[in-house]
């Protein structure tokens, strides 16, 4: 809402195009601005430093003086501060908050449970609670006697599958018979509580072998998905390679294997790591596309070394005049695609970086490749470049315009990176595969504008100052 | 301007108890911790415990300095630590490291951990295998119903869909029992259950046993909400998968504020001139100064200038709001993507449809939206045609990152996204598969069946609740007619007209075909007690349960569903979530 003036009117300038299907939309347009307006203009009248209970919301959602945005401070302070801890420590404290605007003016709460906060009154509120379990886990001296029932013998399983639901310390050794253990587990299943049945398989995980166990699990299958999920959490890669191996779940084993790559930061290890992919019993689509991400991970780190050194050599005048903002490593194939048309555009296609190398290794669509050549290029204003794109020789030699994609999206692209109106490419066609040759200039589309629906687009977004 | 409630409309309880409740629970805890103490807290809680406590409560029970639970170590000079964590895994490894970096350095503290809603025992068993259990107290804060508006309460659990909808796992069944159990002590028995799904079912089972186990409680009193209906997220999905035009906010909304309260279940198309009005009348309000006299004057400084600059505030947030709704909405060719989406729901130009995912797609546009839009084309379509799927995914991966191999996995697994298997034997055998997977068979069906028992019948449960109302002319939005108006009138929430259908019937009779469709054979059910206690107004109040998280356009338009038939609903959600979001808890990639 600081917005100035300017941005003001360039925002509601660039909003002409549709967006709503109501045809009084821009009516509705100006209302909101001419709402706003007249609140803004009351703002003289409204100054800001009363004491109403309003509650004061920063711009990221938080009251000012709510926990989360103490929170963001007290972050905000130990980040930027690595050094003076004694600085630190009295920053992060409490009492610096104390001369925030309006500590307890929060209408959040304090307003709304007046008369409950008084110190006097906890005596009543800890009364009232002192029976509902306050589970202190750690110590068990002091308990009533009956609770060391919990670890007598006789607890049935139904009792046992209870008792740990309510999170009471149950002891699951006496189930040491194979039997035993089967009806405990089926118990906590028929309970449906997931958080027992985990408890029961931790127990029997460790307490019987793995072929034992994941024999029991196959033919059931609720235990066996908490099983799986367990080992995810806590990372037992091992054990749950080793699961998916004898249920003969192939697939998910190769995706299990490969989901790790994600934990490997170093680019050269990724690799390697997913060398090993490769070979692994994906579906037949998937292991093109593992053996995909490898071949582009692996012309990243070439590319990756050999443009970090020549841009800091300083030599090319590409990189001194477009300094990189990111490493190329782990991104996307498009993403790289667009990068290798922005600075290696004019390279040969034998060159890993050139950008006809990698559409050939990808097999990238023409469609895409068009797509992203044409925003790298018009990024770049080489508008020469542009130009060719669309442009093929026939066999008689005449030269034609065509794009594999909508020219309503050409002139978009264009649009935003404020191509000149000589560029022919301008010169739209409004079907896409017609090969007709194109003689008009911008201007004239946009003076014959409403001729055809592509045409009529045209006119609309392509008002060039 | 907004839509009045009917004024037989019966009144709602007062949840605001609840949050009364979990803030006295809190405090108590950090009591059990005497002293000045730092108190660490999990990102993911920090903007619940915002609603019912707030720093000067911390600190009048010796709280010294907040931190966030994060990947960095922390440095705190405390002798009593305090971490008020959710019950995962990473958070024990977390405290495991901090604890254990100080027994290196011979450095003795205290520490507490108080888990939220509840502990798991795959937690304690971290801490045991780290070597720290007894060095750390554990305690429980079961803080699971958070009232966000006077109608809505979130438990505040988005895991709960990825947990039991994409990895089967049932911990939080408990959790949903324990917060039902809690609502039927306050708010009185509930005479009338429905339900529908396993999740749904099997919640239910426990809550019933928790109220076996502790009877007596509710018995013989009037109970004050009347229905209680239960629904699964997985059976019925298809609804959030739609833009929706409503506008939802980060700010905190709900009733209290005055303005919000009459705009929020509007339709977008006419939030302009009503806050137009609204500043108006502010204008002209303001201009009365002029020409008063000094007694009005003081009058009116003293009466009314404050709610005037209130509400002067409240309407330029929301204008504000609006403007960057508006920006969002012309950015992303706002329109096109609408067009695209109720063409799918209604199923023609399947063709054009699918080539212009494609191109979101090749153009990098948010990768969440190109997802949302591939899943709604495989929900209404049953599926992707293989050729369109191996394509589409081809260029996902191309676009957005080949890693995204996993988050198409998880899809399939959850049964959004798939690949139509060839031939129209497989609808047979998928009749005949969802007619075996009672619970019971379910255990021996193998998963490869099970996905495919997923696969949606969306045309045909279409067609048969008209979900895709026919709509003469234009749709007036500013006199909704009907449920749809929350997706500009072309698509009623699946879960919704459910609703609206069983409380019309007071049970699933007549509804078999449905159930059928959305392989719930099994798992619908009604459960009614005979008693007549229950006073016509309680019986006009329904709470419905939303597993696995329900969007802003469900709530709006059973609002506006309370409001046509003199009904209130309740909602109690896992998590007030939206199409994008789930999409989200399915992407493997975390950034």
């Amino acid at each position: 809402m600081n917005r100035t003036k300017g941005d003001e009117e360039e925002y509601w300038n660039s909003s002409k195009f549709k967006a709503f299907t109501f045809d009084d939309e821009d009516d509705e347009l100006s209302q909101l601005k001419e709402s706003k307006r007249a609140v803004n203009s009351l703002r003289d009248f409204v100054d800001d430093d009363d004491d109403d209970d309003l509650e004061r919301v920063s711009w990221g959602g938080e009251p000012v003086g709510s926990i989360s945005w103490s929170i963001k401070e007290t972050a905000g302070t130990s980040v930027s501060n690595h050094e003076g801890r004694e600085q630190l420590k009295s920053r992060n404290s409490f009492s610096s908050y104390a001369p925030l605007p309006k500590p307890t003016s929060t209408y959040s709460l304090s307003s709304f449970f007046r008369g409950r906060t008084r110190p006097g009154s906890f005596q009543s509120l800890s009364d009232a609670l002192s029976d509902t379990p306050a589970k202190s886990y750690a110590p068990e001296l002091g308990r009533p006697k009956g609770e060391y029932r919990d670890y007598s013998n006789d607890w049935s399983p139904s009792d046992t599958v209870r008792r740990l639901r309510k999170g009471k310390v149950c002891s699951l050794e006496r189930f040491r018979s194979l039997q035993d253990k089967l009806q405990l587990l089926e118990e906590a299943v028929s309970m449906h509580d997931g958080n027992v049945i985990t408890a029961v398989l931790i127990f029997l995980k460790r307490t019987l072998s793995k072929e034992i166990l994941f024999r029991e699990l196959e033919v059931r299958q609720v235990a066996l998905r908490h099983l799986i999920h367990f080992l995810k959490e806590i990372g037992d890669q091992k054990l749950l390679l080793d699961l998916f191996r004898f249920l003969d779940r192939t697939e998910e084993l190769a995706l299990s294997h490969y989901r790790e790559h994600l934990n490997i930061q170093d680019p050269e290890k990724r690799k390697e790591f997913l060398k090993t992919c490769i070979g692994l019993p994906f579906s037949a689509e998937d292991s093109a596309h593992i053996q995909d991400h490898y071949t582009l991970l692996e012309r990243q780190i070439i590319i990756e070394a050999n443009d970090r050194h020549l841009e800091a050599a300083g030599q090319t005048e590409m990189f001194r005049k477009h300094p990189r903002k990111a490493s190329i490593l782990n991104m996307p194939l498009v993403t790289t695609l667009f990068y290798s048309c922005f600075y290696h555009y004019t390279e040969a296609e034998g060159t890993f970086s050139s950008p006809v190398n990698l559409k050939k290794t990808f097999k990238i669509p023409d469609k895409q490749y068009v797509l992203t050549a044409l925003a790298a290029r018009a990024k770049l204003r080489a508008w020469h470049d542009v130009d060719a794109l669309f442009t093929t020789k026939n066999w008689l030699g005449y030269t034609k315009k065509r794009a594999p994609i909508g020219f309503h999206r050409v002139v978009e692209i264009l649009h935003k990176n404020s191509a000149p109106v000589q560029s022919s490419v301008f010169y739209g066609s409004e079907n896409d595969k017609s090969e007709v040759p194109l003689p008009t200039d911008i201007t004239g589309v946009c003076q014959s504008g409403g001729r055809c629906g592509h045409k009529v687009e045209l006119s609309h977004q392509v008002q060039v100052p | 301007m907004a839509f009045p409630h009917r004024p037989d409309a019966p009144e709602l309880p007062d949840f605001s108890m609840l949050k009364r409740l979990a803030r006295d629970q809190l405090i108590y805890l950090l009591e059990q911790l005497p002293g000045k103490k730092d108190l660490f807290i999990e990102a993911d809680l920090m903007s619940p415990l915002d609603r019912i406590a707030n720093v000067s409560i911390l600190k009048q029970h010796e709280v010294d300095k907040l931190y966030k639970v994060e990947s960095k170590p922390a440095v705190s000079s405390s002798e009593q630590l305090c971490f008020l964590v959710r019950p995962r895994i990473k958070n024990m490894r977390y405290i495991a490291n901090l604890v254990n970096a100080d027994k290196l350095a011979g450095r003795t503290r205290k520490y507490k951990v108080i888990f939220s809603p509840q502990k798991f025992y795959a937690c304690e068993m971290v801490l045991e295998e780290e070597g720290i259990y007894g060095d750390v107290s554990c305690d429980e804060w079961a803080f699971s119903l958070l009232p966000l508006d006077v109608d809505l309460l979130s438990m505040e659990l988005p895991e709960f869909f990825r947990d039991y909808f994409l990895e089967g796992d049932q911990r939080w069944i408990n959790t949903v029992a324990q917060a039902l159990h809690l609502l039927s002590t306050l708010y009185g028995p509930f005479p009338n259950c429905y339900g529908i799904g396993r999740c749904a079912k099997m919640s239910y089972e426990l809550w019933r046993k928790l109220e076996d186990e502790e009877d007596g409680e509710t018995k013989g009193r009037r109970p004050e909400i009347g229905h209680i209906f239960l629904l699964d997220r997985g059976s019925v999905d298809f609804g959030p998968e739609v833009t929706s035009s409503d506008k939802s906010l980060k700010v905190l909304l709900n009733a209290e504020d005055k303005v919000f309260n009459e705009i929020r279940n509007e339709h977008f198309s006419n939030v302009f001139g009503f806050l137009s009005q609204k500043a108006r009348n502010l204008q002209a309000q303001y201009d009365r100064r002029r020409g008063m006299d000094i007694k009005q004057m003081k009058n009116f400084v003293s009466q009314e200038l404050k709610g005037l600059k209130q509400e002067h505030r409240l309407l330029s947030l929301h204008i504000g709001a609006c403007e960057s709704i508006m920006k969002k909405k012309t950015k992303q060719d706002f329109q096109e993507l609408i067009k695209t989406e109720h063409a799918l729901l209604e199923g023609f130009n399947i063709r054009e449809s699918t080539s212009y995912i494609e191109e979101h797609i090749d153009r990098q546009v948010s990768p969440i939206e190109s997802l949302r839009l591939m899943c709604l084309l495989s929900i209404t379509e049953n599926g992707l045609i293989p050729k369109d799927y191996r394509s589409l995914k081809t260029q996902y991966l191309q676009s957005y990152g080949p890693e995204h191999l996993l988050t198409f996995s998880n899809l399939r697994r959850a049964g959004l996204l798939t690949e139509q298997a060839p031939g129209d034997t497989l609808t047979a055998v998928e009749s005949k598969v969802s007619k075996l997977v009672t619970d019971k068979a379910a255990g021996k069906i193998t998963d490869a069946f099970s996905s495919l028992a997923k696969r949606s019948n969306f045309r045909a449960i279409s067609k048969k609740l008209n979900l895709i109302p026919r709509v003469d002319g234009e749709y007036d939005l500013k006199v909704p007619r009907d449920m749809a108006y929350v997706f500009s009138g072309a698509y009623v929430p699946l879960s919704c007209r459910i609703i609206e259908q069983v409380l019309e019937r007071r049970s699933w009779q007549g509804l078999d075909e449905v159930v059928r469709l959305l392989n719930c054979s099994e798992l619908a059910f009604t459960d009614m007690t005979r008693e007549d206690k229950a006073s016509s107004e309680s019986l006009r109040l329904i709470l419905v349960v939303f597993l696995g998280g329900c969007t802003f356009s469900e709530i709006s338009a059973l609002r506006f569903l309370g409001r046509e038939k003199g009904y209130r609903f309740i909602f109690l959600t896992t998590a007030v979530t939206n199409s994008a979001r789930l999409m989200e808890a399915m992407s493997e990639v975390k950034a």
